[in-house]
């Protein structure tokens, strides 16, 4: 889902800029507020951090024969709410931009919307939706994370068919185009996501340790 | 839920990652990233990319070595959480 540094024109890449700095600086607030209301929190907030930085740092081989990378951003944003994941998922994307050449500083807006704010978004939306609709914990908490996984991929295919539409098919054409590269080869990966979030609730929460944002008590 | 369902999952999601090698042996598994940015450069060959990385590691070594150390700070981060909270449960 990284977009590479220089292939977002440069009005796309400041658009997407200016989209993800308000999410990020709420994000941010919303942080050191949980941080000094919940001193005990810094514990799974480590956590959630380390969870999105391994995952996105393995990139998993996929039936369609090439190699893309999980985002771990579910966790957090069903532990914390989506905001928290904001400023982690920044950090995870600057650490990759600036020392792995992979996405950049030009692209970041545009990486961060697509996988520290749209995925954990979803997540959060569809974590709130299972346990409203009363499925069990890890149910919730594996299709939070499988389809948080899955809408970054479509927002970064999104991103890219905008600023990069298809001379024939147009933006549908170059959606269909770029959502053939990532999608289906996500799709296995977001399934692996899934479970081994639902793995990490259970090691850190298996004793009634942990608090699940917005469940039902 | 059980360790015995927590290793089902994991095997299961290990057994997910581990297929393709075995269903698609002969594919070059390169990136999807890179795949996207070829695409974009192959379809529009008027585009220069107007920015470069300020710094790259120096080959695929350095590459490997940064991904591991990524996964390594976030695995020793998540580990000592959950071994700290498991200890402190026990007791």
């Amino acid at each position: 889902m990284h977009i590479m540094e220089g292939f977002l024109p440069a009005g796309h890449a400041l658009a997407w800029t200016l989209v993800s700095a308000p999410f990020v600086v709420m994000g941010a607030r919303r942080l050191t507020r949980i941080i000094s209301e919940r001193p005990e929190a810094r514990l799974q907030l480590a956590a959630a951090a380390g969870f999105t930085f391994v995952l996105s740092a393995l990139k998993l081989p996929s039936v369609t024969g090439s190699c893309s990378h999980p985002t771990g951003t579910g966790l957090g944003a069903v532990l914390f709410g989506p905001p928290t994941m904001a400023v982690l998922g920044t950090l995870v994307l600057l650490f990759q931009g600036l020392l792995l050449a992979h996405g950049g500083l030009t692209t970041l807006g545009a990486n961060i919307f697509s996988m520290a704010i749209a995925g954990p978004w979803v997540a959060y939306g569809v974590w709130r939706l299972s346990s409203r609709l009363g499925l069990p914990v890890a149910a919730g908490v594996f299709l939070s994370a499988f389809l948080g996984d899955l809408a970054t991929y479509g927002v970064t295919s999104a991103q890219l068919a905008l600023a990069f539409p298809d001379a024939v098919g147009g933006f549908g054409g170059a959606l269909l185009k770029f959502g053939g590269i990532f999608a289906v080869t996500q799709l296995p990966l977001a399934v692996a996501e899934g479970l081994v979030t639902v793995v990490v609730v259970n090691a850190l929460g298996g004793r009634g340790l942990v608090h699940l944002h917005g469940a039902k008590a | 839920m059980s360790a015995r369902s927590n290793t089902l999952l994991l095997g299961l999601a290990a057994l997910i990652v581990a297929a393709p090698l075995i269903l698609n042996p002969d594919a070059p598994f390169g990136g999807t990233d890179d795949a996207a940015r070829d695409v974009v450069a192959s379809a529009n060959p008027d585009y220069k990319p107007w920015s470069q990385p300020l710094w790259q590691p120096p080959g695929k070594e350095m590459e490997g070595l940064l991904f591991a150390l990524q996964a390594a700070a976030g695995a020793g981060l998540l580990g000592y959480v959950i071994g700290r909270r498991h200890g402190r449960s026990d007791k």
